[in-house]
């Protein structure tokens, strides 16, 4: 176990170009020891090259990628002990499930019973300990996983498994067997997970860090809850959450005070000098509320449409070019020609250039 | 004119893969078949599209057997999971391409294209070729074309499944949109999901199927408020209903022997004996006041945290608004919203619902 740290990494597949293109722009980012963290983004951001760097398939062109102070930039992938889960199980199939485990022990040349001994221990944690004897192959997918992510521990010197993707082949009621033992490992073991995927639920349910990649930069990184209630970009305010967050071209008034269309919207955000050109506001349907009738932060709009999902409803609604969507209780009574709607000053965030003010 | 299937039995092997089935289609109407993983619903539609044929029933549409027409005269469309689409073929002669086999009048074809295109939003991708589209897109290709051939029935089978969460959240709404209010609604469309939300958004008929067998059908607000039984409970709800077994004794409701509450004045009328209670995620919530439960995962959904839980034998999910984080095996005190209970009788049979009458 070690903690990671990536000091201005950035990659370029072409560096010696006179116009390089990167796939990683510039960032530094450090691992603590034990986390569970998830890199998340659309396909093409960037997460596969950074999972590939801190592994040593690639070697970043710029910047040093550190295990507990040492530099590792150069050194290759047999000798940094990282675990790599894939998103399909890699497992020995004529193997059985204990001689799979042991395989990282035995080609490091362990003692038969310190093997034993690791081997029943991890075994017994995921749940595979009456399956020892038996082929790999004959098992269920989430099960063969398990074996792919028990190589990983058997490893007391392992520094992070890296998983890309690891659900994608697991049945929607085993996911929720798995993500439970991630957690259960993650706790016991103390072991840092690193996981990959593209999906923001996954992610979220899994990770107590989200780094969140767009573009080949690091948008945002932080708690599942920080990326919802204050989500650093626009990108990451329509990414997260469903549905997106509602956005809207506005104009500073003054302080605490922008012109959003035809109102006049209080904010927590001192909104003083600087950084005042290209501003958006955000707020997530969940926050805006119905009101009875005009009032401070309230928005009279014609009602669009009013979609029943059961556990809530959805408000559409209309004033000139702003296309406000609500989300209320199912109890909720909602006007069917005009509603006022209200966005509550704490829950508006401001955006100049896209960027959190 | 009216699709209906008559006591519809398809058995390939020991198991019902279509128990007697019995439905009618009515054009202009959407109908979204319910079901989850392996129920049926593919094969269903299938058997619609005439690649399927059953060992026994009838089908007669516009008061002729269907079953008597071969598959590329029954004027019908289908859209798969998968994105099919001819990779060598632009997007525009993907979807020209079942017209011009129709040998249709070229300018007729042309007007036809564009609007296909024109609606489902690829307007400015005509020449693209296939593999330089994202899923979405494809998709949307592959539903322009049968959305051009005017196909009387159009089938949809978990067309959304395959995409990842954002594009499903746009594309569901601009489907819905696509056959309400057109000239196309003189069709008939048939969506099949697993997704109770997505069933609740398409707002049609739900059919609710389950091992092969119509377990209900009616409005989708009737559906979810009236669930014909325990069973349908489970399907129409994401997470599944709560059901505990339980029961009204001594003016008490007691789940599992543990959890007792004072009965409710809306049950007060309920004769006492054995339960199944249910009770969905969205009406349990947090209270200091309320009982204690272990967690054994958070899931975040979208913008909402389901909190996996039990107490002793009484297991089940609270949905908590917005993004939060619980550790494995934290405790948190728990509450019933005792007005939204439902009865079902130990059979299943739905006995009492807080939106009866």
């Amino acid at each position: 176990m070690a903690k990671i740290e990536l000091n201005n990494i950035a990659h370029s597949y072409n560096p010696h170009d006179a116009n390089p293109l990167f796939a990683l722009k510039e960032m530094s980012l450090s691992w603590a020891d034990g986390g569970r963290y998830a890199l998340l983004g659309p396909s093409g951001c960037g997460k596969t090259t950074m999972l590939n760097i801190m592994s040593g398939l690639v070697t970043p062109s710029h910047g040093r990628v550190m295990f507990d102070q040492k530099d590792v930039t150069h050194t290759i992938t047999e000798e940094r002990n990282i675990a790599q889960v894939f998103q399909f199980p890699v497992i020995y199939g004529t193997m059985s499930v204990y001689e799979n485990l042991a395989f990282p022990l035995k080609c490091r040349h362990f003692a038969d019973d310190q093997i034993d001994k690791k081997v029943k221990e991890v075994a017994e944690i995921l749940n595979l300990q009456d399956f020892l004897k038996n082929r790999a192959k004959g098992l269920t997918a989430d099960q063969k996983q398990l074996i792919s992510l028990g190589r990983g521990l058997v490893r007391e010197d392992v520094a992070a498994i890296l998983m890309d993707e690891p659900l994608t082949v697991i049945d929607p009621d085993l996911k929720f067997r798995l993500r439970r033992k991630l957690k259960e490992i993650n706790a016991k073991y103390k072991t840092t997970l690193i996981y990959v995927t593209h999906d923001q639920n996954e992610a979220m349910t899994f990770a107590d860090n989200i780094i969140v990649m767009d573009e080949g930069e690091v948008v945002q990184a932080g708690s599942p809850k920080d990326l919802f209630e204050r989500p650093q970009t626009t990108f990451v305010g329509y990414f997260i959450g469903s549905p997106a967050m509602n956005l809207y071209e506005c104009q500073a008034d003054n302080t605490n005070q922008v012109s959003l269309g035809m109102n006049t919207i209080s904010v927590q955000t001192n909104l003083d000098q600087k950084n005042t050109s290209n501003l958006k506001l955000g707020i997530r349907s969940e926050y805006i509320t119905v009101e009875q009738s005009s009032g401070p932060n309230t928005i009279h709009a014609d009602v669009i449409e009013v979609e029943d999902f059961g556990n809530y409803k959805l408000i559409t609604a209309q004033q000139d070019s702003l296309r406000i969507k609500a989300k209320v209780k199912r109890e909720q009574v909602v006007p069917t020609d005009k509603v006022f709607l209200k966005f509550p000053a704490e829950h508006c965030c401001i955006y100049a250039n896209n960027k959190l003010i | 004119m009216s699709l209906n299937l008559g006591n519809i039995i398809f058995k390939p092997t020991e198991q019902y893969h279509l128990n007697d089935i019995t439905l009618n289609f009515e054009p202009g109407k959407m109908y979204t078949i319910l079901g989850r993983t392996l129920s049926g619903k593919t094969t269903l539609l299938k058997t619609i599209a005439g690649l399927l044929s059953p060992d026994s029933g009838n089908i007669q549409f516009e008061g002729k057997d269907f079953l008597a027409i071969p598959v590329w005269q029954r004027n019908v469309a289908m859209v798969y999971q998968q994105f099919i689409n001819y990779p060598h073929l632009n997007v525009k002669q993907n979807i020209e391409f079942p017209l011009k086999q129709r040998k249709m009048d070229p300018n007729l074809i042309e007007k036809e294209v564009s609007d296909a295109i024109q609606k489902v939003g690829l307007k400015g991708f005509e020449e693209r070729k296939i593999q330089e589209l994202s899923g979405g897109q494809q998709q949307r290709v592959a539903l322009a074309r049968s959305l051009a051939k005017k196909a009387k029935i159009l089938l949809l089978d978990e067309p959304l499944v395959n995409l990842d969460y954002k594009l499903r959240e746009g594309l569901r709404e601009e489907f819905k949109k696509l056959f309400i209010g057109s000239e196309a609604s003189q069709s008939i469309f048939v969506y099949a999901s697993t997704d109770p939300l997505e069933a609740m958004q398409l707002n049609g008929d739900i059919i609710v199927i389950d091992e092969g067998k119509i377990l209900q059908t009616g409005s989708a607000k009737d559906v979810f408020e009236n669930p014909a039984n325990a069973k349908v409970a489970e399907i129409t709800n994401d997470p599944a209903m709560n059901l505990n077994k339980g029961k009204i004794d001594n003016n008490k409701l007691i789940l599992n022997n543990e959890i007792q509450f004072n009965l409710p004045s809306n049950l007060q009328s309920m004769p006492s004996g054995d339960y199944l209670v249910g009770i969905r995620a969205t009406d349990l919530y947090l209270d200091d006041q309320g009982f204690d439960f272990q967690v054994d995962i958070s899931e975040i959904s979208g913008s909402e945290t389901f909190l996996h839980l039990h107490h002793q034998d009484t297991k089940c999910v609270a949905t908590i608004e917005g993004v939060k984080s619980y550790e494995v095996d934290e405790h948190v005190k728990i509450n019933f919203d005792l007005s939204k209970i439902y009865l079902f009788k130990e059979s299943g049979e739905l006995h009492y619902s807080p939106y009866q009458n």
